[in-house]
């Protein structure tokens, strides 16, 4: 798979490691979310089949996280974001 | 129809007129006493041990394919009993006990081949980690061996033991570990089945369930609704989109694992040999084969076939111990898609809705276990207890802190 980088353009996903799920950028706050709330974030997933949007770290790059859009039936990526871009458009500061 | 060497020479001797299609091909009932949606190794050992052991027959197993389309039909098949925590190596124990038995239960060749499996040492670190395994093994009355060099060159001359970076030191060996016939392992169990009443239904895709106040009284398939007292999952890769139906999210990733197969070569490897300081392994089919693999690609897949790099990663794995297979050509290569849990370990559990059951989470490791899950999802079914060794296989274990990390490498399905 080749993940089009928003800086450095076509990659190896080779590259990459992969984290899963982007919706983890959205962590519940530690000090206010009961165990399930905290419980369900760490551990339970929706697993699509079809388009999903998930966490790659470009380890072997410049170190960037990214949002990929991604097909998990045919692989095919339609998206590729900084997710720090992506934080920072959902209300957060970096 | 028993099968025997009797019953073949009669055959031979008439023509082979007398063999009979090995199961049914019925028309669902509309309603059942349990069902089993998945067609796969662990529904159909588990429709088996419902009939045999706790004589219940007014089950259905509902497919969505044919029997061994899913990853029964696709593993690497190799069984054992290496497993080092409480929660896992007596059931796995079990399972190898009921493979050793399976062949004479079922009365079918299944090709039970206790070769022998090889985990390979590197380090000095690596050898007291497999000690320790090899010990909690031995308690649970498995078999262990620790191997030095000289050990291991008596049976596998060709490693490559002075490798610069990753030198042999040594092996952990479970004798009684080897391979099975993986397709052998679906029809000797849907034979069984079958034979004891159990309705085997191909091409029928459970696609949603009827849950009335937190009960489930059957499902929605493509051949129209069925009923049921109880139903019970256990659809591997397909967990997540199942159990959605019934609103669930698990601690499931589904990721694909590749398996790679070489051309026929004479016997050379003696059983299953595993590289300590990568992913791979190897073993040799009977038909001279060299069936072999390593990890999962390591993001979620549907899609049944992996990608390069971990080819080439798969690749330099064999190179490093046995470079003597570099000029063997791959015939074919494919993959199949792995409930990965997040601690690489199963359930087998009741859910939040009476009357549903859930089986997965088998990860890449499920082919082994399917005797055993088979008899303890039969006995939970059954009895509406769990079966004491798969009494940590439940599916509130992360909220408990009681996860099963059996490498010890965190709450991630890909590190696994
Ligand atoms: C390449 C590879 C190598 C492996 N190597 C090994 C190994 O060496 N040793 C080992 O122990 N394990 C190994 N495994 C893992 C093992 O194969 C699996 O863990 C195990 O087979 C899963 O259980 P199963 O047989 O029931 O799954 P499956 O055979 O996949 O059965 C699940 C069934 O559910 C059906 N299904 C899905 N959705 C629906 C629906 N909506 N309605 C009805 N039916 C449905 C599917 O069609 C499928 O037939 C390997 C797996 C792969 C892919």
């Amino acid at each position: 798979m080749i993940i089009e980088h928003p800086l450095l353009g076509p990659r190896d996903a080779a590259e990459f490691v992969y984290l899963g799920d982007a919706a983890m950028i959205d962590r519940p706050d530690g000090m206010t979310v009961d165990d399930t709330g905290m419980h369900d974030y760490m551990y339970l997933r929706d697993n699509p089949a079809g388009d999903i949007r998930e966490l790659w770290y470009h380890e072997q790059g410049d170190r960037s996280w990214l949002v990929v859009t991604r097909n998990t039936i045919t692989h095919e990526i339609t998206k590729v974001e900084l997710a720090r871009d992506v934080a920072r458009r959902s209300g957060r500061s970096r | 129809m028993r099968y025997s060497a009797f019953k073949i020479l009669k055959e031979a001797l008439t023509g082979n007129r007398g063999w009979k299609p090995v199961w049914r091909h019925p028309e669902p009932n509309p309603e059942y006493d349990i069902i089993i949606v998945g067609g796969g190794g662990h529904g159909l050992a588990t429709a088996y041990y419902l009939a045999k052991r706790f004589g219940l027959t007014n089950v259905a197993v509902l497919e969505k394919g044919w029997l061994g389309s899913g990853n029964i039909g696709r593993n690497t098949t190799i069984i054992r009993s290496n497993y080092l925590l409480e929660g896992n190596q007596p059931f796995y124990e079990l399972s190898l006990k009921l493979w050793e038995g399976l062949e004479q239960d079922f009365n079918y060749n299944a090709m039970v081949s206790q070769r022998g499996i090889m985990n390979l040492i590197h380090s000095d670190a690596q050898r007291d980690a497999f000690v320790r395994r090899g010990n909690a093994m031995r308690l649970s009355g498995a078999d262990a061996v620790i191997l030095d060099r000289d050990g291991i060159r008596e049976k596998c001359p060709f490693l490559d033991f002075d490798n610069a970076r990753f030198p042999i030191q040594g092996a952990i060996w479970q004798p009684r570990g080897g391979t099975v016939r993986h397709d052998a392992v679906a029809w000797g169990y849907a034979r069984g089945a079958d034979e004891r009443g159990v309705d085997i239904i191909q091409n029928c895709e459970v696609t949603g369930f009827q849950i009335e106040n937190g009960v489930c009284h059957g499902v929605e398939t493509s051949k129209g609704p069925i009923r049921a007292k109880k139903i019970a999952v256990c659809v591997a890769g397909s967990s997540s989109r199942v159990m959605e139906k019934a609103g669930m999210r698990l601690p499931i990733e589904s990721h694909v694992l590749q398996a790679f197969v070489s051309e026929g070569l004479k016997p050379v490897i003696p059983g299953v040999i595993t590289f300590g300081a990568g992913h791979f392994y190897v073993s040799q089919s009977n038909k001279g084969g060299l069936v072999f693999g390593g990890d999962i690609d390591g993001y979620n897949s549907y899609a049944q076939r992996g990608n390069l790099p971990v080819v080439e990663d798969v690749c330099e794995g064999g190179m490093a111990i046995m470079p003597m297979i570099g000029r063997a050509r791959l015939l074919r290569m494919w993959g199949g898609i792995m409930d990965m849990s997040m601690d690489g370990s199963p359930f087998i559990d009741k859910t939040g809705i009476d009357g549903l059951y859930f089986n997965g989470g088998w990860c890449y490791g499920g082919f082994k276990a399917t005797p055993a899950s088979g008899f303890c999802y039969a006995h939970l079914l059954a009895t509406g207890a769990p079966h004491p060794v798969a009494q940590h296989y439940r599916l509130d274990r992360f909220l408990r802190g009681a996860a099963i990390d059996e490498k010890g490498s965190g709450a991630q399905p890909n590190l696994h």
